[in-house]
C-alpha cells in the first residue's frame, strides 16, 4: 500500500490513495446525465415565468387524474346501470349491488346529508337520528326512498311528506294548565314520573285532542307523520320543558326533495345506505 | 519586517498536488485459470446444492388439504400469505420473517468471525453464477491462455462462433434464472403452462426480463466488478473480522524470499523461501489480485489460490499450505518465529531438518473456533431460534379483532335500550372451514344481532368461517335500559371454533349515556 500513489489529499496524516475507478463507472454516470436531460425534454420540467415547459410526451398529472377518473367511471358504468334498472329489494338482495350502493350512498350522504343529520347520521335536536329504529315516515326501503326523493314539507314538491300539528298553546286550544297535564300524561306513557301536572286529567285531554293522530297508546301514525310518543326517542328533546314547548307551539322540520337534484340512482344508493345503518325495516 | 529583496517564506503546500496517475482506468479483463483441488471440489458441491435448491424448491409439493395451495414454498403476494412447508404465515405474523432476518444477520456475524468471508467465497449468488458462467466460457473458449489469445486475436469466423455460442448459452442460463424466480410467487405447474402459452400475467414476463438482464450483465459481463465496486458486503464483513478469524493468507514467513529457480538459488545465494514465484495463485484468482500482497478487500476468500499453490507445492516436494486459511494471530506467531534478529525472514527457522515444517510452527486448531465471541453469536442465534420455534408451536390459529363504531358511539332505540356497533374480524388461520360461535362475556343482559338480520337479538351468533380466510361481520350489541352500566363498560368478545374448541378473546368497550339519562 505504501508505494501506491496518492491523490495528494491529506488530513491528519491520513492520505487518500488514488485507486483509479473503472471507466465504465464514469460512462454510467454520463449515461444517467443524458437520461436526465432526455427526461427534462420528454416531461414537464423547467419552470418558466408563467408556467413550465410542457415536455414532448404531453404528460401532466392533472391529465393523468382525468384519465383515471374516466377509467373509474367507465368501470362503474355497468353496475350503476344495473342499480338504475333494479328495484330496491333486488339491489338489497344482490350482495355486489348492495355493497356498491351502500358505499356510494355513504359518499353521497357525506356530501349532501351530513350538514343536518351529522357525519355519523346521528342527527341532533330537530334532525332525526337515522341509526335508530324510530321512523316518523316509515323505515322500509320504499318509505325511506319516498322520504329522500320527495323531501319533508318541501313546498316546491307536490309529493312531499307533509304534516302539521296544531299549535295547542299559541292558537288557544289548550290552557297552560292543560298542557302541563298532557305533558304529565306523556311522561307517564314513557314510564316516567309525571312531575308537571295531573296525568289523569292529561290522559283525558290526550284522548280528545291528540289520540286521533298519535294513537291512543301513543304509538304514533306513520301515514300522517305523527311520531310515536310512548317510546324513548324525542326529536325535540325528552325533558318536560321541551315536551311542553312542542305541545304549545310545535317545530316542524323541513327536508328538501333530493330526487330531482341527485337523480334516482343516487337516491337509491342513499336509501340503501340509510337502511343499512341499523334501523332499516 | 523582511528586508527588501528577501522573499517571504510560507509554511503551506498546495491542496491539489500534481496527480501522477489517472482517476479512471479502463477495466482489465480477468481470465481465471482452471484449478483442481479440495476447495474447488467443495465449491462444485456447494454450487450444485445451491443451484438445485434454487431451481427445484418451487416444484416441491406439500399437502395442505383441498382449500389452499399445495406448493411447499410459496410467497402468495396477491393473497398476502407465505407458505413454507408446514408453516403458513399471515401478514400480521410477519415478525417471524423479521426474526429469520435477524438470525440471518447474526449467522453472518458468526460465520464471518470464524471463517471470514465464506459467504462471499462460496454461497453468494454472484459467486455461484459467475462460476457457472466461467464453466460455459471455458467450454467454448478454452482455458486461460486460450482465452487471452482469443481476446487479443482479430475478429474471425472462429472467434465470432465461439463468442456467439458463449453469449447464447449465458443468455439461456439467465432466462432460466429469471424463469425460476417467478415460480416462488405462484402455483408453479400452472404458471409454467400459462407462461408457455403466453397467458401468464405481464409482471411474470417483466420479472423474467429484468432478472435475465441482471443475471447476464452481473454474472457474465461485470463479474468481479460487482464485488469490488457495487457490493457493500466486503466493507461490512471486513469490519467483522478479528485476529482469530480465518482468512486466506499467504504465509510469507515460509515463502519469502521467493525465487523462480529454487534449487539453483538455494545453492547460489543462501536461503530461499518456498514460493517459487510461479504466479499460479494469481492466474486462478477470479478477483484478479495477488494474495501475496497481503489481505485485500477484493479477496472473496474463494480459496482457489490455496488449491493452485498446494498443487505446485506437491510437485516440488514441499508441504502444502504456503497459502492457507490462517488466523492473524497464528500468522503473527509464525512470522515472529521466522524472523531473525535483523528482522529479515529466514525460512530456515521454520523448517524441520527433514524438510517439513518445524514443530514450533502454529497450525490451525479447531479450538480457535470456540471462543467467547463466536459462542456468544451462536448463543444469541440459538436463543432467537428457540424463542421463534416456541412461538410457532403455540401460536393461535383463530383470532378475533374488534373495532368499535366511532360515529355514532351508541344509538338509543325506541324501547330505551342502547345499541353499540362493532366490526368483527374472525381470522380462521386453519386450512379447513370452521364454524365459529361469537358470545359476550362480562356484560350481563347483552344480546347480539348481525347487521341486516331480522329478528330479535340473541345471546350468541354463529358464523361459518372460510378456510385460511378473514371473515368480517358487522354486529350490534343491545343492552336493555335496566342493565345499562355507567357510561363506559369493558367486556370481552369470545369466538369459539366448533371443531377443536379453540377460543379467541378480544377486549371491547360498551358506550352508553348511562342508566339515568333521557
Amino acid at each position: 500500500m505504501s508505494e501506491q500513489e496518492t491523490t495528494g489529499h491529506e488530513w491528519d496524516g491520513i492520505r487518500e490513495l488514488n485507486t483509479p475507478l473503472p471507466r465504465w463507472w464514469l460512462w454510467t454516470f454520463y449515461l444517467t446525465v443524458l437520461w436526465g436531460i432526455g427526461y427534462c425534454i420528454a416531461y414537464p420540467a423547467i419552470p418558466l415565468v408563467t408556467g413550465n415547459t410542457a415536455g414532448l410526451l404531453g404528460y401532466s398529472s392533472r391529465g393523468e387524474l382525468e384519465q383515471t377518473m374516466a377509467r373509474v367511471a367507465d368501470e362503474r358504468r355497468e353496475i350503476i346501470e344495473r342499480i338504475a334498472s333494479s328495484d330496491l329489494a333486488t339491489i338489497r338482495g344482490d350482495e355486489e349491488l348492495a355493497q356498491f350502493a351502500i358505499a356510494g350512498g355513504a359518499a353521497a350522504f357525506r356530501v349532501h346529508c351530513s350538514q343536518c343529520h351529522g357525519s355519523g347520521a346521528v342527527g341532533s335536536a330537530g334532525y332525526p337520528n337515522l341509526n335508530d329504529d324510530d321512523w316518523i315516515w316509515g323505515g322500509s326501503l320504499e318509505e325511506i326512498h319516498q322520504t329522500i326523493s320527495a323531501g319533508v314539507r318541501d313546498e316546491a314538491n307536490d309529493d312531499t311528506r307533509f304534516s302539521e300539528m296544531p299549535a295547542f298553546g299559541t292558537d288557544g286550544i289548550l290552557e297552560a294548565a292543560d298542557i302541563r297535564d298532557v305533558t304529565a300524561h306523556l311522561l307517564a306513557l314513557g314510564g316516567r314520573e309525571p312531575v308537571t301536572g295531573d296525568a289523569g286529567l292529561g290522559g283525558e285531554i290526550y284522548a280528545e285532542q291528540c289520540a286521533v293522530c298519535h294513537g291512543e297508546g301513543g304509538e304514533g301514525m306513520r301515514d300522517l307523520g305523527a311520531p310515536a310518543l310512548a317510546d324513548a326517542i324525542w326529536l325535540y328533546g325528552s325533558d318536560p320543558d321541551s315536551i311542553m314547548a312542542q305541545v304549545r307551539q310545535p317545530s316542524h322540520g323541513v327536508m328538501p326533495a333530493w330526487g330531482a337534484r341527485l337523480g334516482d340512482t343516487v337516491v337509491k344508493q342513499l336509501t340503501l345506505y340509510v337502511h343499512s345503518l341499523g334501523g332499516g325495516e | 519586517m523582511t528586508q527588501a529583496g528577501e522573499p517571504e517564506l510560507h509554511d503551506v503546500s498546495a491542496v491539489e498536488h500534481h496527480r501522477k496517475g489517472p482517476l479512471y482506468a479502463p477495466r482489465t479483463r480477468i481470465h481465471p485459470k482452471r484449478v483442481r483441488g479440495a476447495f474447488r471440489r467443495l465449491k462444485w458441491w456447494i454450487m450444485a446444492v445451491t443451484l438445485a435448491i434454487y431451481y427445484v424448491t418451487p416444484w416441491l409439493r406439500w399437502d395442505r388439504g383441498p382449500h389452499v395451495s399445495d406448493q411447499a414454498v410459496l410467497i402468495d403476494l396477491a393473497n398476502r400469505r407465505f407458505f413454507f412447508f408446514f408453516i403458513e404465515i399471515w401478514p400480521h405474523e410477519f415478525y417471524y420473517v423479521a426474526g429469520l432476518l435477524i438470525m440471518a444477520g447474526i449467522g453472518l456475524f458468526l460465520v464471518t468471525s470464524t471463517v471470514g468471508r465464506a459467504w462471499c467465497g462460496y454461497a453468494c449468488p454472484q459467486t455461484v453464477w459467475v462460476d457457472l458462467f466461467l464453466v460455459i466460457e471455458r467450454y467454448f473458449e478454452g482455458d486461460r491462455n486460450a482465452r487471452v489469445r482469443l481476446d487479443a486475436a482479430p475478429w474471425s469466423a472462429n472467434k465470432l462462433r465461439r463468442r456467439g455460442a458463449k453469449h447464447a448459452v449465458w443468455l439461456l442460463i439467465a432466462v432460466a434464472t429469471g424463469g425460476a424466480w417467478i415460480f416462488y410467487f405462484a402455483d408453479a405447474p400452472r404458471l409454467a403452462v400459462d407462461l408457455v402459452r403466453g397467458e401468464a400475467p405481464g409482471i411474470a414476463y417483466a420479472t423474467i426480463a429484468v432478472l435475465t438482464a441482471t443475471t447476464y450483465v452481473l454474472g457474465g459481463l461485470l463479474r468481479e466488478q460487482v464485488c469490488i465496486y457495487m457490493c457493500p458486503w466486503p466493507r461490512i464483513q471486513g469490519a467483522m473480522l478479528d485476529e482469530n478469524s480465518l482468512t486466506v493468507s499467504y504465509n510469507d514467513w515460509r515463502g519469502e524470499p521467493r525465487g523462480r529457480h529454487l534449487r539453483r538459488s538455494q545453492e547460489d545465494d543462501g536461503p530461499r523461501g518456498d514460493c517459487v514465484d510461479c504466479n499460479a495463485c494469481v492466474a486462478v484468482c477470479p478477483m484478479g489480485i495477488d494474495i501475496r500482497d497481503g489481505q485485500q478487500f477484493e479477496c472473496i476468500t474463494c480459496a482457489l489460490c490455496i488449491d493452485a499453490c498446494n498443487g505446485v507445492m506437491e510437485r516440488i516436494g514441499r508441504p502444502g499450505g504456503l497459502i492457507s486459511y490462517a488466523t492473524l494471530s497464528d500468522y503473527n506467531a509464525n512470522m515472529a518465529l521466522a524472523c531473525g534478529p535483523d528482522g529479515e525472514i529466514d525460512p530456515g527457522r521454520t523448517r524441520a531438518p527433514d524438510g517439513g515444517l518445524a514443530d514450533g510452527v502454529r497450525r490451525f486448531s479447531w479450538r480457535i473456533v470456540l471462543r467467547p465471541r463466536t459462542l456468544g453469536y451462536a448463543g444469541v442465534w440459538c436463543a432467537i431460534g428457540i424463542v421463534m420455534l416456541g412461538l410457532l408451536a403455540t401460536r393461535d390459529r383463530l383470532e378475533l379483532h374488534v373495532v368499535h363504531d366511532r360515529n355514532p358511539l351508541f344509538v338509543r332505540l325506541t324501547d330505551g335500550s342502547i345499541r353499540n356497533g362493532y366490526t368483527i374480524k374472525v381470522l380462521n388461520m386453519q386450512t379447513e372451514p370452521r364454524e365459529v360461535t361469537l358470545t359476550i362475556e362480562g356484560l350481563p343482559g347483552a344480546r347480539l344481532r348481525l347487521a341486516g338480520a331480522t329478528g330479535e337479538p340473541s345471546p350468541s351468533l354463529t358464523f361459518s368461517a372460510a378456510p385460511d380466510a378473514l371473515k368480517t361481520a358487522k354486529v350490534y350489541v343491545h343492552l336493555p335500559r335496566a342493565d345499562l352500566p355507567g357510561s363506559h363498560a369493558g367486556f370481552h368478545f369470545l369466538a369459539e371454533a366448533h371443531d377443536d374448541g379453540e377460543v379467541a378473546a378480544r377486549e371491547a368497550v360498551f358506550e352508553s349515556p348511562g342508566r339515568d339519562s333521557g
